[in-house]
């Protein structure tokens, strides 16, 4: 067909725009050439892009806010980071409205008693209170009787002070944070195979890989934008193994699926390795020089042929073996995990298995080689780095070595007997707090009546605390229990960074200040050590000072911070640690020499034994109930259920279901578990297995997945089993009420347009995605 | 085809709704997304497929076609503008006439609204917002070599057939390299008709 003139000049004339009208935000744009500036500048119109970083999961995007000429953030624009290149998720894109959200906590909220309505008081009278609580407690039932919690979503610089703020100014060993229900379980298992917690190579290194084995990681709506990483591995040749129950996105399009029965993660990667093993495709000399334990873990892998890990995994063997054979054989192979093999009672194990599976094939430590472990909070690498954790120190320094709490202490300034030992994991402090062994607590970025497993215990724990205190931006499910909340910034009303997935620290900058009334984390947490008797260990004008006291905190440990400063963040887009000196270039891949992180240098590989998950099948509970995420929403939905573009993309959860159980799209249906029970729209799909039903867990009670989910442990690392348990489904006459969202669907800046479409609206889509695009 | 236009590749859709979320914040129509997110095989796939406008090329816009007041424009690098809202009389003529379904139609102020292919933002030498920030390069703006340095071996069509009909657009979609070869009636692309390549 040859093309035609066009026929656009019987129209009236088209006017081009005005060069010297540039719309907001692109000549700013323009002229910052898509690389970060170290200093940003309105445009003509008044406009300002503030280059920063998505709020959410642990890509960490690269953005600009766009600021208006009042210093209100309005909008967003893609910013051509190298993490990113432009790209952004639904989530990213709507984040900016919550940042003048009118749900905004403005004002300290204060009760007595839990029977009492909150009403707003001063930040003198919420502090004094708050501190009288803490100091009634500690003195009635000692120092242990207060904990802290803390989140995987708080800058570093946060998260350094939730450690030292719960051992020095509280004096409690009781502190944890949200991302114990993230990845530890890789963080645990990298620890012991590597002697260093962090992924080994750069997202970069995919677009190099000549095989990707995606274990448990629904990329497509958990981290969109490294999508196209994969896909620019397939551009390339490599072939895609995807391990997941479900036909997620990225699924769909692989070359093996292995649709495996939940809680089998580690019986499928000892069989593989057994395949390995036996078509002679280890690399012998790899393991010789750099690895031990491989005997005994090649003596457990001969325990798990293809036909029995068939059995248990509920596939076909061949399966196994064609994994096998293309991961075995690739030049180049990079396995990458995240949550679905994470959250297990056999967690760790699961990542070992992996691990195990990489060491003995020699794909590790070389471009295109290697493993990853993908953070589903923003700063969930970050966040455990310095101190937050309960066995952690700052610089990732254990709180039981003598040595690494002798060098802290001296950082701090206190005597070795004032620091607290170990203490608890975030799940273990509920359980303690039903038992009245904590009895006040305060939270800092978290939501746990949303996100952790079995509600009726979490309920419990924090119904028996006599004082419960909460930091948040919005007034979560939690705070919502709470007899003070402190209102906070978000991030866009501070700076600080945080460490991705990649462990690449990126900054966020400033874009707004906070509303009146609204005060940083920072500020709270140092006024209230102030109150406490410590102000002198708390001295801190801001996030720079304490970034500062962070760096030279972690001078030395295998997290090395030191070389890593404000301003050569803003000059190169992010430094991965160890950067041990401020002339070092950082790290984005481990192992190159072949040398880990063990004193010995070599991985340290470790035998596992499959177990059945904790929750046993019966008649009565003959299924796996497995849960996840959603594009549109984040971890316990506080944030996105209360922007109109996410709520309306996705409004309720549902129960995903095979067909072959004969429920219509649509009908609700009460999955029961030993927890509870509760009523969903069944989501009719052949992408799951029979013997499996999917409920993704942003919304609380009464469409929580988590009052469903067990609350067992990995015994190392603590994580909850929230990626299976025992169920049935019934047939049910009504579907539960969604809570409704605390503000209409709809933009804050913008008012709604009524428009409609000539067609009828579409019905759910089967990914149980909520709704196309309706309008 | 134009020089640099929008490629959709539905292989690479997740079915995220970023080009969704991202339509809605562009300038031009800022607020409502001009973009529609289709799933293509629900009960038994995840597989999703975004629709942006096609800027139409032969027969030029239909919808500009139909317009009885002219208040569609084509610019003269053939993108096919959102109405004139001075002229626009909000009768639908469009929705009617666009064989994708594209344009919508705001009741309360009686005027039509659909993707100008960002044209606020494409005039500054900027993608658009859709296939700036689609993750997965699901939509692509650039020129066709611009897609196949990126993509090698990377097919394109932009030849649809509904009917007796043939439309020839300016955005163009990815297509499997051996798998389609004839058409399909309600406009999946083609790139042969009757042993003839239509992509010129």
């Amino acid at each position: 067909m040859t093309a035609e003139p066009r026929a656009a000049a019987d129209r009236r004339t088209f006017i081009p725009l005005d060069p010297s009208l540039a719309p907001p935000g692109t000549r700013a744009f323009r002229d910052a050439g898509g690389i970060p500036a170290d200093r940003w500048h309105a445009d003509q119109n008044g406009e300002t892009l503030v280059p920063t970083h998505c709020c959410f999961c642990g890509v960490q995007c690269g953005m600009y806010l766009r600021v208006d000429r009042g210093g209100k953030v309005f909008g967003v624009e893609p910013r051509n980071h190298d993490i990113n290149r432009m790209r952004l998720c639904p989530k990213g894109i709507n984040a900016y409205q919550q940042v003048n959200h009118p749900d905004r906590l403005t004002a300290p909220l204060m009760r007595r008693s839990r029977d009492e309505e909150f009403r707003e008081v001063s930040w003198d009278e919420a502090l004094d209170f708050t501190v009288a609580e803490v100091k009634r407690i500690q003195q009635a039932y000692g120092n242990d009787a207060f904990g802290l919690l803390g989140g995987a979503s708080l800058f570093s610089e946060k998260t350094y002070l939730v450690g030292k703020f719960a051992r020095v100014a509280l004096k409690s060993r009781h502190v944890d944070y949200n991302g114990r229900l993230c990845m530890v379980s890789a963080a645990g298992a990298n620890k012991l195979a590597f002697g260093i917690d962090r992924a080994g190579n750069p997202f970069s290194d995919i677009l190099l890989t000549d095989c990707l084995l995606i274990a448990g990681s629904n990329v497509g709506e958990c981290f969109p934008v490294m999508t196209q990483y994969v896909w620019g591995a397939r551009d390339r040749g490599a072939s895609l193994i995807v391990v997941d129950p479900r036909e997620t996105a990225i699924a769909r399009t692989a070359d093996i699926h292995v649709a495996l029965k939940p809680g089998t993660d580690s019986a499928f990667f000892t069989s593989v390795l057994n395949v390995v093993i036996a078509e002679g495709l280890t690399d012998e000399n790899f393991l010789a020089a750099h690895a031990t334990g491989w005997e005994e873990v090649k003596a457990k892998a001969a325990e798990y042929p293809p036909s029995r890990a068939a059995r248990i995994c509920g596939i076909p063997a061949e399966q196994i073996v064609q994994v096998a054979r293309t991961f075995a054989r690739a030049p180049k192979a990079m396995a990458w995990h995240a949550r679905g093999i994470e959250h297990h009672s056999q967690g760790v194990e699961n990542c070992l298995s992996v691990i195990s599976l990489c060491a003995a094939t020699g794909h590790i430590g070389k471009p295109g080689a290697g493993y990853g472990t993908i953070t589903g909070q923003g700063n969930g690498q970050g966040g455990r780095e310095h101190g937050q954790k309960s066995d952690l120190l700052p610089g990732g320094r254990s709180i039981t070595n003598p040595e690494h709490r002798r060098q802290i202490c001296e950082i701090w300034g206190i005597e070795e007997s004032e620091l607290p030992p170990a203490g608890t994991s975030m799940m273990e402090m509920v359980w303690q707090m039903q038992r009245r062994e904590i009895r006040g607590l305060i939270g800092i970025c978290n939501n746990p009546f949303v996100s952790l497993p079995n509600y009726r215990v979490v309920k419990e724990g924090y119904d028996a605390t006599e004082f419960h205190a909460q930091f948040d931006f919005f007034l979560s499910e939690t705070a919502a229990n709470a007899h003070v909340v402190f209102p906070v910034t978000t991030w866009a009303e501070d700076e600080g960074v945080m460490a991705n997935a990649e462990a690449r620290v990126v900054k966020h900058n400033k874009a707004q200040d906070p509303p009146p009334g609204v005060r940083t984390d920072t500020w709270v947490m140092c006024e209230l050590a102030r109150r406490l008797g410590a102000g002198d260990k708390f001295d801190f004008s801001g996030s720079r000072a304490v970034f500062d006291e962070l760096r030279t905190a972690s001078a030395g440990t295998v997290n090395d911070y030191y070389g890593i400063t404000y301003e050569r963040l803003e000059e190169t887009g992010g430094i991965a640690w160890p950067c041990p000196s401020t002339d070092h270039p950082g790290t984005p891949r481990l192992f190159e020499d072949g040398s880990t992180y063990h004193p010995d240098g070599k991985i340290h590989l470790q035998v596992v034994e499959w177990h059945p998950p904790m929750d046993p099948y019966d008649d009565e509970h003959p299924m796996s109930l497995t849960t996840g995420r959603t594009v549109a929403h984040f971890l316990s939905g506080n944030q996105t259920r209360r922007l109109g573009a996410l709520v309306e993309q996705t409004p309720r959860p549902w129960a995903e279901i095979h067909p072959s159980h004969g429920f219509r799209n649509g009908e609700p249906v009460r999955i029961v578990t030993r927890r509870g029970s509760e009523v969903f729209p069944a989501l009719v799909t052949e992408a799951i297995r029979p013997d499996t039903v999917f409920v993704p867990y942003h919304w609380p009670v009464p469409t929580a997945a988590n009052a469903l989910t067990i609350d067992a442990l990995d015994p190392r690392s603590k994580i909850p089993e929230y990626k299976v348990c025992a169920c049935r489904i019934e047939h049910a006459d009504r579907i539960d009420e969604v809570p409704a969202p605390p503000v209409a669907p709809g933009h804050v800046a913008y008012p709604e347009t009524q428009v409609s479409r000539t067609d009828p609206l579409p019905p759910t889509s089967p990914q149980g995605r909520g709704t196309s695009e309706r309008s | 085809m134009m020089g640099r236009t929008i490629f959709i590749d539905p292989g690479r859709c997740i079915g995220c709704q970023a080009c969704v979320s991202a339509c809605r914040e562009c300038d031009s129509h800022r607020g409502t997304s001009m973009i529609h997110l289709d799933y293509t095989d629900e009960g038994h796939s995840v597989a999703s497929l975004p629709t942006v406008c096609m800027h139409c090329e032969d027969p030029v816009a239909p919808c500009a076609e139909v317009c009885p007041a002219d208040a569609i424009l084509v610019t003269a690098d053939g993108v096919v503008q959102q109405a004139d809202t001075t002229r626009c009389i909000g009768c639908a003529n469009c929705v009617n006439a666009c064989p994708f379904g594209v344009p919508k139609i705001d009741l309360g102020a009686k005027l039509q609204l659909k993707c100008n292919l960002c044209y606020d933002r494409t005039a500054y030498g900027l993608a658009p917002m859709c296939a700036t920030v689609c993750p997965t390069g699901a939509l692509f703006y650039g020129t066709v070599e611009e897609l196949q340095a990126e993509r090698p071996g990377v097919q394109v069509a932009d030849t649809f057939v509904f009917g007796e009909t043939e439309v020839r657009t300016g955005v163009a979609m990815v297509v499997p390299a051996e798998k389609v070869r004839w058409p399909v009636p309600g406009g999946l692309p083609v790139v042969e008709i009757n042993g003839k390549d239509v992509r010129r």
